[in-house]
């Protein structure tokens, strides 16, 4: 049992941010590493990537988006609270090495990933250029925590209500087209936007990691579920990933595969509020 | 002194006797009482012959007191009062005349003897009758759940052997001298004792004997491939077909537990060495049963939250109760077993990091990813690897969907691809989840089939169909992304290859198309990298999985072993089993003789640590 000594509500409650404590894994979590958390005996196994540790606290941070039953069941739980089962650290932790300047892309909950990944970069010397995005003023998270960590930050709205109106895209255009030191592009979000990323970078030729989030099951490499096509073969996103060389994703077939449960999703929710 | 091979015979197979002359069934079943009684003289007088209707209890009651080694005068029947006596035939164990009945044995009627002399424990019948006897008693079957009934619920199909039908076929054992059935099996069970104890009634102590070589009958007895270990090996089967041993296991491992009359055993004194034991399959649990009964302490670590490995996630309800591997684990735990969950090793300890606090490291991780075939639609909706579809169904329980949160979209049409067991798990579990028509490709034909006969059987039975040589192709898909149907091709067999088996080959021009809603790719797994990742001084063979000794089962990495899938590739829960011997053995012998020379511990301590 895992307790939850923290927990914070933002974006009106959509997005909730829990402190774990899990003092085994806060000790080997590396940026890029997920979690996978069961909530109950009944529950399903989710992986969430994590945010941020606390070595030594033994603390583990997660951020999460309310989409559907688990997370809506795990929006319920206060501070206190136990969670059945933490596995972790699953994945390949992100490559971090120094290689000096980098873009890092973030867009709604996947700024949450990106500031583990982004602090992680910072530590290893580079100049760290970051753009987050989300759909409204109130949607964004973490301003203030990756603009510490961040040489530069730019902040884009879909409405235009803060910050820069449109995508992360367009900043990250004018990036490309004005600074030739550029050495890495990082993007984390929602797979459209990896997706229109990784078409943009592909033209300025700069290399660009890609953070994947497909369905996972046990999340070890037994099942299969997260298998992801790389450069046409077939790989596993929870051992093999979750980050890949974004130019030799297949994003489309990635997002057919996390769409087959919309359904079940829905029924699993109103089961639940009956 | 009883000639051993008659001794067993006698074994307790309920047998009816007749009079040869007025063919007076002899057997009286009381409600209490079961005797046979004949009349018979002495001196004289009359006195009592008590025989137990299994013919191996021999009693005189009388008033009339009678001395070891007389004679009587005369057996009688009750009825007829007529002489039994045999003119011909002396005893065979001390030459005096003999009484002669007749049992009935599987529709033959066979003399049976009783010697006259008082003390003489010969009674029995002769060396080639009893073989004949126990030829003709057939291989009993286990009573199971009707096939129409057991598609719509998941509970086991075989409800096992009843005390009667586990005496009949322990009966049919030959108790031969050089037991073949012991050198099929992997961790060498002392079978015929085993079953002569069950034909005796012995049943708890037929269940310790097992035990003394293998932790958990209950579990082999289900799921052990014994066609092709203990039973291929029985000399019945030669001429028919051969003792039904895996039965026989289950019945006493059953029985023990049912009854209560499962012990821990005491634990000998704590070695004050530990052991990790790397994933809680069948060799994980083998080894720290094994270690910790010799006096390590031992602790599992587990990757999922739950424990079992391939016992729970991938065997199904119907075919391996979960409770009874929970009964077992439960018995490992009182033992002193320690148990940690959701520890992927490697991850969040690396093996170097585990011998800093263990003295030996077992790795048990089985054979992790699953395979594809790379073909074209392979990733499309609905197409699952096994391991996908049986942890969904069986660890998440997604058949109780949505009581429980994990989805498992429910098939009309299901194609599983492969011909193991694991095939053969995933087309009954799709059967019972309310699939309407479950179909079985397989490349080669029914004769190279992996499965085990008695699953292919029960599939059969519960309306799966087989298409046999073939192969798919490719999988077809809905404009939104879902499998709707298999490509398949027809194959041939060709020349033997390597494995033995006659290599299929595709017959150009053949192609059809199998419709389906849901596709389960079952072909087998390759190594889980996890483990190696983070050793890189743990040597791989060329297939990629850990090299070990086959002798010991020690890996390249001193006081590191590994055996079962992730040493050998896919294969069963028993080799697994008998892996996890093996290991046990070596590392026992290795950590003892660091406890009797301390010193050198720390020298190869240093030389194994980072």
């Amino acid at each position: 049992m895992f307790q939850i000594v923290r927990k914070q509500e933002m974006a009106k409650g959509t997005i909730i941010r829990f402190d774990i404590n899990a003092p085994k894994i806060a000790k080997k979590i590396k940026a890029g590493q997920f979690v996978i958390l069961r909530v109950n005996e009944t529950g399903e196994r989710i992986p969430l990537t994590v945010a941020d540790k606390d070595e030594f606290a033994g603390i583990i941070t997660i951020i999460f988006q309310v989409v559907g039953k688990t997370t809506a069941l795990m929006r319920s739980l206060n501070e206190g609270d136990l969670i059945k089962d933490v596995v972790g650290p699953l994945g390949k932790p992100a490559h971090t090495d120094k290689i000096g300047t980098v873009i890092m892309v973030g867009g709604g909950t996947g700024v949450a990933i990106l500031h583990h990944v982004v602090k992680a970069y910072k530590e290893a010397g580079n100049y760290v250029i970051s753009i987050i995005g989300a759909r409204d003023k109130e949607m964004l998270i973490l301003e203030n925590e990756m603009s510490q960590i961040s040489d530069e930050l730019v902040v884009t709205t879909d409405d235009g209500s803060y910050g820069q109106r449109g995508f992360v895209t367009d900043p990250l255009k004018k990036y490309l087209d004005e600074r030739k030191d550029i050495k890495q592009v990082y993007a984390i979000g929602p797979i459209i936007m990896m997706q229109n990323i990784v078409k943009l970078t592909k033209k300025y030729e700069i290399p660009t990691m890609v953070s994947l989030n497909p369905i996972m099951i046990d999340g070890t490499g037994m099942c299969g579920g997260c298998r992801v096509k790389i450069d046409d073969t077939t790989r596993f996103c929870c051992v093999d990933g979750p980050d890949f060389d974004g130019f030799k994703v297949d994003f489309d077939e990635l997002l057919n595969r996390n769409s087959l449960y919309i359904k079940e999703e829905k029924d699993s929710l109103l089961f639940s509020i009956k | 002194m009883l000639d051993q091979n008659v001794k067993y015979l006698k074994f307790k197979t309920y047998l009816n006797t007749y009079c040869p002359h007025c063919h007076e069934s002899f057997n009286i079943e009381k409600k209490e009482v079961k005797q046979i009684e004949f009349k018979s003289m002495y001196k004289g007088e009359e006195i009592d012959l008590i025989l137990s209707p299994y013919l191996d209890v021999f009693e005189v009651e009388t008033s009339v007191p009678i001395k070891e080694g007389d004679l009587v005068d005369d057996v009688m029947c009750p009825r007829c009062n007529k002489s039994l006596i045999h003119k011909e035939i002396p005893c065979g164990e001390c030459g005096s005349p003999v009484a002669e009945v007749i049992v009935s044995a599987v529709s033959r009627l066979i003399p049976f003897f009783i010697c006259s002399k008082h003390g003489c424990e010969w009674h029995g019948l002769s060396k080639r009758d009893e073989r004949t006897i126990k030829l003709k008693i057939p291989r009993q079957d286990m009573p199971e759940q009707d096939q129409t009934l057991r598609v719509h619920n998941w509970q086991e199909v075989p409800y096992g052997y009843t005390t009667e039908l586990a005496l009949l076929e322990a009966g049919r054992c030959l108790q031969c001298k050089n037991p073949m059935c012991v050198e099929g099996c992997p961790v060498n069970v002392d079978i015929p004792v085993f079953i002569a104890l069950v034909a005796e009634e012995k049943f708890d102590e037929a269940a310790k004997k097992i035990k003394e070589t293998n932790v958990f009958p209950a579990i082999c007895g289900r799921v052990c491939p014994q066609e092709n270990q203990c039973e291929e090996k029985c000399i019945m089967g030669h001429k028919d077909k051969p003792v039904a041993i895996g039965r026989l296991e289950r019945f006493v491992a059953d029985y023990e537990r049912k009854m209560d009359l499962v012990k821990v055993p005491s634990i000998i004194e704590n070695t004050g060495q530990k052991v990790a034991v790397v994933g809680s399959g069948p060799g994980g649990l083998t080894i720290a049963a094994d270690m910790r009964q010799l006096g390590y302490s031992v602790t599992v670590f587990e990757a999922l939250h739950e424990t079992g490995g391939v016992l729970t996630y991938g065997i199904p309800e119907f075919r391996l109760p979960k409770s009874i591997v929970q009964f077992e684990i439960d018995y490992l735990k009182e033992m002193g077993v320690r148990f940690e969950l959701n520890h992927v090793i490697g991850n969040i300890l690396t093996v170097d990091e585990l011998l800093e606090h263990f003295d030996a490291v077992y790795v048990g991780v089985g054979a992790g990813l699953p395979m594809f075939m790379g073909l074209e639609g392979e990733s499309l909706g609905y197409v699952f690897s096994a391991n996908e579809y049986l942890t969904r169904m069986n660890l998440m329980k997604a058949y109780l969907f949505p009581e429980y949160d994990t989805p498992m979209p429910k098939g009309h049409k299901v194609v599983v691809v492969g011909g193991g067991n694991v095939a053969m798990d995933c087309a009954r579990t799709a059967a019972r989840s309310g699939c309407e028509e479950v179909t079985i490709v397989y490349r080669r034909s029914r004769h190279e089939l992996p499965a085990r006969a008695e699953e292919v059987h029960h599939a059969e039975e519960e309306g799966i169909k087989f298409k046999l040589l073939n192969n798919p192709v490719r999988y077809l898909g809905t404009d939104n992304n879902k499998v709707k149907a298999v490509e398949c091709i027809q194959m041939k067999l060709g020349e033997t290859d390597a494995s033995g088996r006659r290599r299929p080959v595709p017959i150009p021009d053949s192609n059809f198309i199998i419709e389906c809603d849901m596709a389960i790719v079952a072909i087998g797994n390759g190594p889980n990298p996890i483990i190696f990742d983070s050793t890189p001084d743990m040597k791989l063979n060329k297939w990629g999985y850990i090299e070990a000794n086959k002798e010991t089962n020690e890996t390249t990495k001193a006081f590191v072993y590994a055996g079962g899938d992730i040493v050998t590739g896919s294969a069963t829960v028993i080799q697994a089993m008998g892996a996890g011997r093996i290991a046990a053995l070596d590392m026992h012998k290795k950590l003892t003789a660091l406890r009797e020379k301390p010193k050198k511990k720390t020298a190869a301590k240093k030389k194994t640590g980072k």
